[in-house]
């Protein structure tokens, strides 16, 4: 995470994608539901940033609003930029293009990858013809040059018989399989930055590994940045360079990796590292250690749900759940405060050094 | 989808070969017609008028003597003609609007309005009142059909394209910057295919079912040219002396849509994963 005090709207500091107080919300019949409020991060080339947070905390509405991909037809609105500096050096704000431009980015230069390989793929068509797509739609290969070029993906995916597997179809392959397809599918042309929604929720922990490990690889071979969005954060230890954590649709903290996991600023964050099996097990021996063998071990939760979307609570949405609440917590909704070190909670008890954002 | 294959799955179902094996023939004898018999359709001999069947005519006559097995396969070309040019027409539009109302939930309204409307009315009297008006011959036979069967189609296409669209790999494939219009081409349309394909053989049979009903009433065909359906309404009322005549033309038309009906059953076990199980 770098930080940004200045606001000068077009220097986005030699980050490849700069995303600054985005905001989407969704009109429905109860009301306007704020998916997205004020979320800003930033990925940097080469690396990979990681957007953390348990189900319906926005992470998924943030790209798909960075895509543009959000359903046309839900009355949806969004406000903020989403700074993207492309290939050639210039610096475009993703949210103002003209969709014929936005399509032109979509898959070549941006490209995206889903959660549920099962079924991301066109049951239809053969998984070499579905990567051939993308290539000639952007790359303008021809037919035959572009299933060439598929091959080559495959094989570089770690696809065995990459030269018959191009002509199958997806219901042929494994899940494994399938998101290695996906990945193949856009890594393509070659995209400069890669928004994986979480990749391998839907898979054995053993593939997980694996599709994890080839995404690295892929990475440190193209220099492409990532974001990275997920709710495990033992993949974010490994993979990511920096975290952003979002809780109700808004970001409660951002840092460098090693930075959060040994030291989680935001109640919220610590939360969900305590509820890590590892940190229990951590926990439990010096406690025994302590106090003599105590009963069965329990994994720690955080208590208490989400707060309903339409009805927040009138402070921190955190609040209700938090064990460190103070009665300031319930009066207003905390700002981002930044410290010297880069790094930002949106906690009134963490110190405030500089300035507060929003 | 490998159709060899899925056709040998269809085909286990002994019913279902019956079917398409009497569908071959019926193509066949219409197509090959010339070969199958010597006798003109239109040939009259009256001395020959109501003969029953025999070794010279193998259906029998009719009230002018016209050969049976002739008018029969002549016949057919005109019928299945008529039917497969209403199913095509049907499924052509039907799909183009189908695809617009589902995929796009702005035009929807508007599009399963009418299309509700038109289904309103009783299919066979919306074409009787079309025939009326335009006037009988082969073409507007056909083009009442095609405006009878349509909606049919739209709201079926609609329906499919409502699920398809909410699927993963349309968003994927809007994620790699496919446009709308190809996403609607290449990604859904492919999809709606086993729908579409029972909806036309359905469609089919009951278009020759509405073409001999048309037909029959008087608003169909001309008389002169020979269908099944001018068949059986040009000799009905010597149906008492020679059951024949209006016998074949019938079991013509049975057979043909049974058939249909029967291959579009085993074409929606075959594609429907719920019964994939009972197969």
């Amino acid at each position: 995470m770098t930080t940004r005090s200045s606001s000068s709207p077009e220097s986005s500091l030699g980050l490849r994608l700069d995303v600054r107080h985005l905001s989407t919300s969704f009109t429905t019949d109860e009301g306007v539901i704020p998916s997205v409020a004020d979320v800003s991060f930033s990925i940097r080339p080469g690396k990979t940033t990681a957007l953390v947070g348990e189900s319906g905390s926005g992470k998924s509405v943030t790209s798909l609003t960075l895509m543009r991909l959000l359903p046309r037809t839900a009355a949806t609105q969004v406000a903020g930029q989403a700074l993207y500096t492309n290939a050639k050096g210039d610096t475009v704000d993703l949210l103002q293009l003209p969709e014929a431009a936005m399509r032109a980015i979509r898959g070549n230069e941006i490209a995206m990858i889903f959660q549920e390989p099962m079924t991301s793929l066109n049951p239809v068509f053969t998984i070499g013809e579905q990567i051939a797509e993308s290539l000639r739609l952007h790359k303008k290969l021809d037919r035959a040059a572009a299933l060439a070029e598929a091959r080559r993906m495959l094989e570089l995916v770690e696809i065995p018989a990459a030269a018959q597997r191009v002509g199958e179809y997806p219901h042929q392959l494994s899940g494994g399989m399938r998101q290695r397809v996906m990945i193949a599918l856009a890594m393509a042309c070659g995209p400069r930055l890669l928004i994986a929604d979480e990749p391998t929720t839907a898979l054995d922990v053993t593939i997980q590994a694996q599709i994890l490990q080839l995404m690295g690889r892929l990475q440190t071979e193209t220099g492409m940045s990532m974001l990275f969005i997920t709710h495990n954060l033992g993949v974010v230890a490994h993979h990511a360079d920096d975290v952003a954590v979002m809780y109700s649709g808004r970001i409660v903290e951002s840092a460098p990796v090693r930075g959060l996991f040994a030291q989680p600023r935001h109640p919220y964050t610590q939360g969900l590292l305590a509820c890590l099996p590892s940190q229990q097990r951590k926990r439990a021996a010096s406690n025994e250690a302590r106090e003599g063998p105590i009963g069965p071990r329990r994994l720690f939760a955080i208590r208490g749900q989400v707060s309903s979307p339409l009805s927040p609570p009138p402070g921190c949405a955190f609040e209700p759940r938090c064990d460190q609440a103070i009665s300031g917590c319930q009066s207003a909704m905390p700002g981002l405060r930044l410290d010297d070190d880069g790094r930002s909670a949106r906690c009134i008890l963490t110190p405030q050094s500089v300035s507060e954002v929003s | 989808m490998k159709l060899p294959l899925s056709l040998k799955k269809m085909f286990r179902r002994r019913i279902v070969l019956v079917a398409a094996v009497c569908l071959l023939v019926v193509v066949l004898v219409s197509l090959f017609a010339h070969v199958v018999t010597a006798y003109d359709p239109n040939d009259t001999a009256v001395s020959e008028r109501l003969s029953r069947p025999s070794a010279a005519h193998i259906l029998g006559t009719d009230e002018l003597g016209r050969d049976l097995l002739a008018r029969i396969a002549f016949g057919g070309r005109y019928s299945l003609t008529i039917a497969a040019l209403a199913a095509t027409g049907s499924i052509v539009i039907g799909t183009l609007f189908g695809l617009v109302a589902g995929f796009f939930r702005r035009l929807d309204a508007p599009i399963s309005r009418v299309v509700d409307a038109m289904m309103s009315f009783p299919d066979i009297l919306l074409a009787i009142a079309l025939v009326a008006i335009l006037g009988p011959s082969m073409l507007n036979v056909v083009f009442a059909l095609v405006l009878v069967y349509t909606p049919r189609v739209a709201r079926v296409v609609r329906a499919s394209t409502l699920v398809v669209r909410e699927l993963l790999f349309v968003e994927a494939a809007r994620a790699v910057g496919v446009s709308t219009f190809r996403i609607l081409w290449r990604h859904i349309l492919p999809n709606l295919m086993s729908p579409i394909l029972v909806q036309a053989s359905f469609i089919f049979a009951y278009a020759i079912l509405a073409e001999a009903a048309l037909s029959f009433l008087g608003v169909g065909v001309p008389p002169d040219i020979p269908t099944w359906g001018t068949m059986v309404a040009g000799s009905q009322q010597y149906a008492h002396q020679a059951l024949w005549i209006v016998l074949f033309p019938g079991v013509a038309i049975i057979i043909t849509a049974l058939s249909l009906q029967l291959l579009g059953d085993g074409i929606r076990d075959l594609l429907d994963p719920r019964l994939k199980k009972s197969m």
